[in-house]
Formats: structure tokens, C-alpha cells, sequence
């Protein structure tokens, strides 16, 4: 209860540097007018005409949200101009591409730990993949997957894998390895088998890394999914309004598809934060 | 099965071992020429500076390191085959007890790599949470214990299966002194009621000479034996028996072992 203050305090400046940023850039196209029509506005004219352009520069805060719950409330969530229906488009994908990583992750994760010749041939590979940039290799997986008859969602979720799967490898490779030598000593003692060591101490002791590990997989997915959406003119996903908005100069709608995202991202995340506690506290682990 | 097969075995014997680490600044000879023999129900302790092989030692009689020369034997087998049968529990200087799992599930988790039938299990970590006092606490997870508490879990955790040695590195160095003036206490209590054959690794001499039968004076480098002691105190012993006149002389003795090895060291 005690953040409420600071946290609407912040809030509240950023909507005011908000709004004063709109007014500033966008004074230009209103000052424009202006001159063309030959007259010099006073600032308390431009102003009001800053706030509600049809192309803004940067819209301001009101019309973002006024065009979010346009999209969300103001359509059936059948239309093409339902948010919801865009939402769930990349939605799917990025579940999708996430469990898909996600398992892969693991998998790998389970491989180098328990195998030297993988540790040491797997991770440098690993890293390397990420370190191409994204927007570079999602139009040739999309490219090369439809060449091959492969359309739709799945190209979409192999690039959203391909983002996850790093965290949850890394964070895994940790967890994995969390165990101190004493307790492998421990269990060296009772002659336990690599199996055993491995569901009875391995395994749980993963459990922390593997959830702060899906917090990040699962944000770096819906990127991708948004990024698989863009190459190919794609027309539904959020990814698909973000780039029919920037052919058409539809700033607001833009910033409309930008902090869907966002918002779908944060849920995600959010949802990963409740299995956590919940996991953690039926283990005993939540405090 | 293993008691009838051999019962005039000794629980471990030791002769001429040696134990040398290959490191990158050299060997380093951890043990050397270690002869010792611990009989069945003896109370052992390993006393001496640090870096003198006490673990080490212990590490070897558990196979989870390899003397590099000479011989050992566990119950008159090899430590490996020793372990197999389940010879020895070892508890060492931290609880290390699993965060995800309850007080009872930590016990049984020996009993479950084991292979104990499920009705089994229950019944041992029912018996031996009574052994170390700790009868309401199964259910309880580690962090809501003591340090003292957690520490005695993980004694129950390794008389759990049975073994009827016990090999315990520094149990109760991260305790306070009244809690382990406690744990020494039940720790007597338990070696008398269950006859077990315990070495016990410390750094406080009035810790070893209250607990033993046998005090094993070590020195370092390289690791050896430089005095071993047969304690004269009877089996049975109130904590005030610390103030008697036996009591301070086999401390004495320890302690001059202790310096002996110092002064050769230099
Ligand atoms: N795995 C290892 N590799 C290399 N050297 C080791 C290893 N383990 C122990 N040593 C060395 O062997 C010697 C004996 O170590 P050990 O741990 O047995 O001593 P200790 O008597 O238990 O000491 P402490 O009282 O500090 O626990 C030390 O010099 C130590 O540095
Ligand atoms: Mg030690």
C-alpha cells in the first residue's frame, strides 16, 4: 500500500513530459498551417490543436488510449480492426514459439550439464545465435520456411524459439548446477545414480533459475513473434499494425499496436510470476 | 547381514595409507603413513590443525577420495564396496539439508535413492526423528529450524539406513557453544543407545576429549599421526565431568601432541 504514492507520482510525471512532448513536436505541423494560411499563432492557439492531430508526430496519451479501447471494446473481436483479434494472432504464435524454446532450452540445458563434449561445443553455438541480429535472419527463416510450403504460424513461433530458448538455456545451465559439491558428495555417499542426482537434486534445485529464466523467454518471444510478422507485409498480428500504421503515417495507431504489446507482454509475465509463487510456495521455497 | 558376516572385523583399518593431490603448484601430500585401526562402537576423534588430512582422511574411508598409497578397509571391505553395503553415514560441517523439502522428506531421501519399500521409509524417519529429538518437527521445513536443529536432521538423515558407522566432519563447528555443549550431549546419548562406530573430525580439544574413546592427534604436512589416545573417562558422562582432574590431564595430553606437531612444522 505504502508504493501507491510514489508510484502515481511517477506516473504522473511521465504523462506530464508526455503531454509536453507532444506539444512540442507537433507544434510544427500546426505552425505550418499556419504560415500557409499567412497568420503567426500565438502558443495558447497552438496548443489545443497539438492534441488531437489525425497524424501526430507523437500522439498524445488521451488519443492512445482512446484508440486502445477502440481497438479492444469497439469491434467485434472477429474484425480486422479488433485489437483483440491482432492480439491473439501474435498471441498464439508466441505460446507457441515459447513452449517450443522453451523445451529446447531445457533439453540443451540437460545435455551440457551432463555431457562435457556438449558443454563445450553447444554453448559457443548458443551465444552465437543470438549475437546475429534478429531483423537480419527472421525474412530468411520466413522466406526459406514458406519456399518449403510452411506458412502461417509456425514460421512465426520457429522465430520466437529461436529468441526464448537462450534465457532458459543459460538460467537452466545455472539452476542445473546450482548444487554445491557437498551435496553431490552427499548423494555420492548413498550411491546415487547421475538419474537419481538429477530428479532428486539437479531438477528442483533449478526450479528458481527456471522461472526467472521464462520471465525473460517469454518477453524476448513475443518480440519475435512481432518481428516474424513484419517481413512478409504480414496482414494480422500486432506486428502487422505496427507496420500498416507506419505505410500510412497512422502514428496513433502505431502507438495503439505498441502498447497492446506491451500490455500483453507485462500479462505474460505476470502470469509466469504467479506459477512462480505458487510453485515455490507448494515446494516450500516461498517466503 | 553385514554385521554377521564378519564380526570380528574392525570398522576400519588403515595401514601405511597415503593420499598425494596433484596440483598445479605441486603434489600435495594430504595423508602419509597413516596406520590406524577404529574397532567396532569405538568413539574416534580427529583433532589437529588445519590442512592435516582430517577430512581427507574421513573423504577416504566414504571412497569419495582415493588413498594413493598403502590400505584401507571399511567393515573388511574395500570403502567402494563398502558404501554398496551401506556401511557408513556421513554428516558433514553444514546441515545442507534440501530447501524443497520437508524435515521428514530430507531423511527419506537416503532411504528413497536406497530403494526402502514406501511403509518402510515412514517407519525409519518416524524412529529416528525420535532418536534425535525432533519428533513433531517432520512436517516443518528446514528454514523454520534452528542452525542446531537443521544440524540434527542431517544426524537423523544419516542414521536413517542404518549404517553402523557414522563419519562426521565437523558437525557442530558452525554452532554456538551452548547449543553444541547440547548436541554433544545427545550426541553421547544416541552412541550409547545405538552402539554405532562414530569418527568424529573437530578443532576444539574439550569437544574430542568429552565425546571419545580415542583421541587422534594429527599434524600437517605432510598429514600424519602424531599421538593417539585411549581415554581412561568412563562411557557414561555428565557434562561436569569436564572440571575432573582425568578430564584436564588427557587434555593436557592432546595439547602437547597438538604443539609437538606445530614445532615440527617449523
Ligand atoms: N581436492 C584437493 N585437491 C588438492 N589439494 C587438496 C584437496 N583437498 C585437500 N587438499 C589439501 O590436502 C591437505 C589436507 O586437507 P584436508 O581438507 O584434509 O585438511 P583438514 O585437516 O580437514 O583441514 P581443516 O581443519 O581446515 O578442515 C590440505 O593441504 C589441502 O590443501
Ligand atoms: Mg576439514
Amino acid at each position: 500500500m505504502k508504493a501507491v504514492l510514489p508510484v502515481s507520482v511517477v506516473i504522473a510525471a511521465i504523462v506530464v513530459l508526455w503531454y509536453g512532448a507532444a506539444v512540442w513536436m507537433n507544434a510544427a505541423w500546426v505552425r505550418d498551417q499556419a504560415a500557409r494560411a499567412g497568420e503567426t499563432p500565438a502558443f495558447a492557439q497552438i496548443v489545443p490543436q497539438t492534441l488531437n492531430q489525425e497524424r501526430p508526430v507523437l500522439p498524445t496519451p488521451h488519443q492512445v488510449v482512446s484508440e486502445l479501447w477502440k481497438g479492444v471494446a469497439g469491434q467485434a473481436v472477429t474484425s480486422k480492426r479488433s485489437l483483440v483479434y491482432h492480439g491473439w494472432i501474435t498471441l498464439s504464435a508466441t505460446l507457441l514459439g515459447f513452449v517450443i524454446g522453451t523445451g529446447a532450452g531445457i533439453l540443451l540445458a540437460i545435455g551440457i550439464v551432463h555431457n562435457r563434449a556438449m558443454d563445450l561445443s553447444v554453448m559457443p553455438w548458443a551465444i552465437a545465435s543470438q549475437t546475429i541480429p534478429i531483423l537480419a535472419i527472421a525474412p530468411m527463416i520466413i522466406v526459406v520456411l514458406n519456399s518449403v510450403g510452411v506458412t502461417g504460424i509456425v514460421p512465426k513461433a520457429i522465430i520466437s524459439a529461436y529468441l526464448s530458448f537462450f534465457p532458459v538455456v543459460v538460467g537452466m545451465v545455472k539452476g542445473l548446477r546450482a548444487p554445491d559439491a557437498m551435496q553431490l558428495d552427499l548423494l555420492r555417499t548413498y550411491g546415487a545414480s547421475q538419474r537419481q542426482t538429477f530428479a532428486k537434486l539437479r531438477m528442483p534445485a533449478s526450479v528458481p533459475y527456471l522461472f526467472a529464466s521464462l520471465k525473460v523467454g517469454v518477453a524476448a518471444a513475443l518480440v519475435g513473434a512481432i518481428v516474424g510478422e513484419l517481413p512478409t507485409g504480414a496482414v494480422a498480428g500486432l506486428g502487422a499494425r505496427l507496420l500498416s500504421g507506419s505505410y500510412y503515417g497512422q502514428t496513433v495507431q502505431i502507438w495503439a499496436a505498441l502498447f497492446a504489446a506491451a500490455l500483453l507482454a507485462a500479462s505474460l509475465v505476470a502470469l509466469i510470476g504467479l506459477a512462480e509463487r505458487l510453485t515455490l510456495r507448494r515446494m516450500g521455497m516461498g517466503r | 547381514m553385514k554385521d554377521t558376516a564378519r564380526p570380528a572385523e574392525p570398522a576400519i583399518k588403515a595401514r601405511s595409507l597415503g593420499l598425494t593431490f596433484q596440483t598445479a603448484d605441486g603434489p600435495v601430500h594430504a595423508l602419509r603413513d597413516v596406520t590406524l585401526t577404529i574397532g567396532r562402537g569405538d568413539f574416534v576423534s580427529f583433532i589437529g590443525p588445519s590442512g592435516c588430512g582430517k577430512t581427507t582422511f574421513l573423504r577416504s574411508v566414504a571412497a569419495l577420495e582415493h588413498p594413493t598409497e598403502g590400505s584401507l578397509t571399511v567393515n573388511g571391505m574395500a570403502p567402494d564396496a563398502a558404501r554398496l553395503a551401506r556401511a557408513f553415514g556421513y554428516v558433514f560441517q553444514a546441515a545442507g539439508l534440501y530447501p524443497w523439502r520437508t524435515i521428514a522428506g530430507n531423511i527419506r531421501l537416503p532411504l528413497e535413492i536406497m530403494g526402502f519399500p514406501r511403509a518402510e521409509q515412514d517407519e525409519r524417519v518416524a524412529r529416528v526423528l525420535g532418536l534425535v529429538e525432533l519428533g513433531g518437527f517432520g512436517t516443518k521445513f528446514p528454514w523454520q529450524l534452528s542452525g542446531g536443529m537443521q544440524q540434527r536432521a542431517s544426524i537423523a538423515r544419516a542414521l536413517a539406513f542404518d549404517a553402523d558407522i557414522l563419519l562426521m566432519d565437523e558437525p557442530f563447528g558452525a554452532l554456538d557453544e551452548i547449543v553444541r555443549d547440547r548436541l554433544n550431549e545427545e550426541l553421547l546419548n544416541l552412541w550409547s543407545r545405538t552402539g554405532k562406530t562414530i569418527c568424529f573430525v573437530t578443532h576444539s580439544i574439550p569437544e574430542a576429549v568429552y565425546l571419545s574413546t580415542r583421541i587422534v592427534v594429527m599434524s600437517p604436512r605432510p598429514g600424519r599421526i602424531t599421538d593417539v589416545i585411549d581415554s581412561p573417562l568412563p562411557r557414561e558422562r555428565p557434562l561436569d565431568i569436564r572440571d575432573t582432574p582425568e578430564f584436564l590431564a588427557i587434555s593436557q595430553r592432546v595439547r602437547e601432541g597438538l604443539r609437538a606437531g606445530h614445532s615440527y612444522d617449523v
